[in-house]
């Protein structure tokens, strides 16, 4: 597949621009140029369950639908129970870590939200989310990579980094983003020898303008820059504490590129974990698990920022949302809407925003599941266009909200 | 001239006005490379059909995609049995000798036994012993001689890794290899998902290995009873509504209806997602493949029926009626269904083009696999030599045309560099394959791994690429041999051109672009590489093993 990514790569026009001199000196002068903005998109993969991560216990069909798996309502001095959020909202007690963020209106939820889209694939329903196409399988670039693509180009290679083994599709396209697992490998081991890193740079310097070649450049200049900036030395800072697990390790180095002013402009992370079939657990069991680790991340990545943070915004998603029962092995099956964070500088927390559509069997969405009453597109568009002050219309082609906009940023 | 050779130097100097029109101006170059399109290699043979490979690079595009890579050698041995015959050894793979590689295989003794010995020989953690350890009553030493690492038991996937890789690199029987990863891949289980663990490597030697070179709805029926896919997608669990466990240690405990098998049988092992069935149809699925479970799951793990926990009422899929009372047989004619369908035909084919031709698949050779899949009940090998005897596989536009995945890309560089390697060595190459993206047997959604390029092709998996390059041609996996020597046999080694010739010859197939053997020449000039005056590594001569890295680093290498 030909994607706008290749094509930017394979295409000539940045090659004049690069001619000549040592392109990673002036990325960075021109990198100090740019607004500052991050925005930070953290993958819920498998779909989590949004009723578990922010229960409506304000619902009294919550509780009957969810006999062995459904959260006890909150009650004061109860530090066990899930902590209540506005009278009907509360978090999932493993959640608790982000509940300093939530009363300092540092964070907001929006629930009931997802794809027009009904498919329960995960892999249909994380590619629409990821294109910002719901409903449309062509398209051949990811989203956040068109929210880089058009806002002012600057030359850094760290406009768009993802922490993962692989690029995901949300960054597949002409932002020119790069994906590493870790900044402190991200080099030629050449040893003692040296010389080597050289050789390589100059047999993807060279040939034809294909997929391979295009990364490969980016891939030197982004060494050099990681080299200059000793990005992977800096340390958390005001004693931020991130879990040992993967999304940690990925939020504390994003935080190490935020903090070493590299240019960056998006970055992109993701949890495996959320598709609990079986023995989901309430207030404690697997999903409490992945939620703790889940939420401590997010807490411990805002601690580490600090004042920082004021312009960094964190979109957390998932592809779908679980049925509202339980099914026959104390777990969920794939469902439709779910829940989703917004953290950080401008957000207007402390705030459930969104049109709650009930959990009555009439308000489901064909029988069983959470209805959609936000797209997705209506908070990821208003997003990308206050936070990162990008059009809408060139991110989420053919999408015109038919709701009021959600005003969580300023 | 052959027309496949006027195709290469036509493409070859095509390239290079490709880089003029970049200075020119971008916009009619950009427009190509948008399209698609290669330059054309003749206009000849545009008029008409694709142009085609010939001759010895026919021979290695087939080596290049029906094996893990050409080894020294190979290019030979295929001519001089001549491609059709050698294709077709390959297609039967068993009648091919391959006692070498069971010799390596020996050491790894898990992959022989049965799933009750795995759950005896390794099990579980003692839930006492790790409260033990998280309560820091136990030291780690403690605990490491309590419960060594190789009775653990993550040396179940450990060992079939390092199978994976010591096959991959050494078997004869190389496209008996490729479809057994293809086919695991498409009925993926994670082996890190609970019990998954002991029945990883059972269900790859009971469900796919035997299957993979048969019939597709054998392997759809073997994995829908393997414990491990039972497991893995949760159908052991699913019952009729409002079932009670009627005895054992969850004896009154509900149970009902789970629908993640049923989904994925039809999404991701038969119909494809756009094969035509709905939320009602996965109900209804998922209804008759109740009471498809797991025996004794943690002493025994296998199949069982178990008519208690089956909802015996009439189901309808795909509009046809399943009647009440089928018990077992329910899930067996929902299999029939699904794999005789044409949907499943036609997914099916999509894939193996995409594995063994292009990342976008030609609709009209899909067209044609899928018909061998109707025609011949979804006979693989029928399948796989429509796909070989097609003139999209031999095309201009195929030839070097897929990226390597990392497990691919691995395994090809030893061979390339005439290796070999013995279990531990094939663990440490597992590891490597994790690092560039593709820790084996650990793909955690149903999907299994993605087979299109631009999945892997990023800046920290390019990395790693080049420093595995370096060190297996500079000789740093102590169980991995690499045949240096024997590739620049003959060439003089004072000579850092003649070495550089052989490498390109042996590793690439003399295939490198002008652009990168002007690098690699350019490199010669290095005093690093040449070492013409003795050093501290001692005497005078080519740093082949430098050289050869380069040439495995580079762009040419990671295409098959």
């Amino acid at each position: 597949m030909i994607t706008r990514r290749t094509l930017l790569k394979a295409g000539g026009c940045t090659l004049v621009a690069y001619a000549g001199a040592p392109r990673f000196l002036l990325r960075t002068a021109r990198a100090a140029e740019a607004s500052g903005k991050v925005l930070v998109a953290v993958f819920q993969r498998g779909a989590v369950d949004g009723l578990s991560m922010v229960m409506p216990h304000g619902d009294s069909a919550y509780a009957g639908a969810r006999p062995s798996i459904g959260l006890k309502p909150p009650k004061r001095g109860e530090s066990e129970r899930a902590p209540d959020l506005d009278g009907f909202f509360a978090f999932h007690p493993a959640l608790a870590p982000l509940v300093p963020l939530w009363e300092s209106r540092a964070l907001a939820v929006v629930h009931a939200c997802g794809s027009p889209d009904t498919t329960r694939s995960h892999f249909d329903a994380q590619d629409y989310m990821e294109s910002g196409t719901p409903g449309v399988k062509s398209t051949t670039d990811g989203w956040l990579a068109r929210a880089v693509g058009v806002r002012p180009a600057t030359s850094t290679p760290f406009r768009a980094v993802a922490i993962g083994p692989a690029l995901p599709r949300t960054l597949q396209g002409d932002a020119g983003a790069i994906s590493m697992q870790s900044l402190d490998r991200f080099d030629v081991r050449a040893g003692a020898d040296g010389g080597a890193r050289q050789g390589f740079e100059s047999l993807y310097e060279q040939g034809v303008r294909d997929l391979l070649h295009g990364t490969g450049r980016e891939t030197f200049d982004a060494v050099k820059m990681l080299k200059s900036a000793t990005a992977s030395r800096i340390a958390p800072a005001n004693g931020a504490e991130y879990p040992r697990v993967p999304l940690g390790e990925a939020l504390r180095q994003i935080a190490q590129l935020i903090k070493a002013n590299v240019g960056l402009e998006v970055a992109f992370a993701d949890m495996q974990g959320w598709d609990t079939h079986v023995g989901q657990g309430a207030e404690r069991g697997q999903l409490a698990l992945r939620l703790r680790d889940f939420g401590v991340a997010l807490a411990a990545f805002a601690r580490d920022l600090g004042d920082k943070m004021s312009d960094v915004v964190v979109l957390t998603m998932s592809e779908f949302g679980r049925t509202v029962a339980e099914n026959g092995n104390r777990g969920t099956d794939h469902g439709h809407a779910t829940a989703m964070l917004v953290l950080g500088g401008g957000v207007r927390g402390g705030r459930v925003y969104g049109r709650w559509p009930g959990l009555g069997r009439q308000q489901l969405f064909e029988g069983r599941d959470l209805a959609v009453t936000t797209d997705f597109r209506t908070l990821f568009s208003e997003v990308a266009t206050r936070h990162l002050g990008v059009p809408a219309a060139p991110i989420f082609p053919g999408f015109r909200s038919t709701q009021p906009p959600l005003n969580i940023l300023s | 001239m052959s027309r496949g050779s006027r195709g290469w130097l036509a493409r070859a100097v095509a390239w290079a006005g490709l880089g003029l029109g970049v200075l020119a101006g971008c916009s009619a170059s950009a427009a190509r490379a948008a399209s698609g399109d290669r330059p054309s290699p003749a206009p000849a043979a545009a008029a008409s059909a694709p142009a085609s490979v010939n001759g010895d690079r026919q021979i290695i595009h087939a080596l290049s995609r029906l094996t893990y890579g050409p080894r020294p050698g190979d290019l030979q041995r295929v001519r001089a049995i001549g491609l059709s015959a050698w294709i077709e050894r390959q297609l039967r793979p068993g009648t091919i000798e391959d006692a070498a590689t069971e010799r390596t295989l020996a050491e790894l003794t898990t992959l022989r036994m049965p799933i009750a010995e795995l759950l005896r020989e390794y099990p579980r953690p003692d839930p006492k012993l790790r409260a033990q350890i998280a309560s820091g009553e136990m030291s780690r030493q403690e605990m490491m001689e309590r419960y060594p690492m190789e009775k653990r038991p993550v040396r179940i996937a450990a060992e079939l890794q390092a199978a994976k890789v010591v096959r991959a690199v050494t078997s004869e029987r190389q496209l008996e290899e490729v479809m057994v990863e293809f086919w695991f891949n498409h009925f993926n289980v994670f082996a890190g998902k609970g019990d998954v663990r002991w029945y990883v490597s059972a269900y790859e030697r009971e469900a796919i290995r035997p299957y993979a070179m048969g019939r597709f709805s054998d392997l759809v029926r073997a994995t829908a009873h393997h414990p491990a896919m039972l497991f893995y997608l949760d159908n052991w669990l699913s019952a009729k509504p409002d079932f009670r466990v009627p005895v054992g240690p969850n004896r009154g405990r509900k149970a009902g209806l789970n629908e993640n098998y049923a989904r994925e049988l039809m999404e991701l092992h038969t119909l494809g997602v756009d094969g035509g069935y709905t939320q009602k149809d996965v109900t209804e699925v998922a209804r008759a493949f109740t009471g498809w479970t797991i025996d004794r799951p943690q002493t025994d793990g296998h199949f069982i029926f178990r008519p208690v926990m089956h909802d015996t009422g009439e189901k309808i899929v795909l509009g046809h009626r399943i009647p009440a009372g089928g018990g077992r047989d329910d899930g067996e004619r929902v299999i029939e269904l699904l794999t005789r369908h044409p949907a499943t035909a036609r997914f099916v084919a999509t894939k193996l083009v995409r594995r063994f031709v292009l990342d976008t698949p030609p609709p009209a050779l899909v067209a044609s696999v899928a018909g061998s899949y109707m025609t011949t009940g979804g006979d693989i090998p029928a399948m796989l030599r429509t796909i070989f005897e097609s003139p999209e596989f031999s095309s201009e536009d195929a030839y070097r045309a897929k990226i390597k995945k990392p497990f691919e890309f691995v395994a090809s560089a030893v061979r390339a560099l005439g290796g070999s390697t013995d279990a531990q060595g094939g663990m440490a190459l597992a590891r490597v394959s994790a690092e560039i993206g593709e820790p084996l047997y650990q793909a955690q959604p149903p999907t299994g791994y993605a087979d299109r390029g631009e999945v892997w092709v990023n800046a920290g998996a390019l990395l790693a690429r080049m420093n595995f390059a370096l060190a297996l041609a500079s000789g740093r996996y102590p169980h991995v041999s690499v045949e240096l020597p024997a590739l620049v046999a003959g060439a003089d080694p004072s000579s850092p051109a003649a070495v550089l010739d052989r490498l390109l010859v042996a590793i690439v197939a003399d295939q490198a672009g002008p652009e990168t053997r002007a690098v690699l020449t350019a490199q010669l000039k290095e005093p690093q590489i040449t070492r013409l005056s003795p050093d501290d590594r001692g005497p005078a001569n080519t740093d082949v093993a430098k050289l050869a890295a380069l040439v495995i680093g580079s762009p040419e290498f990671q295409r098959r």
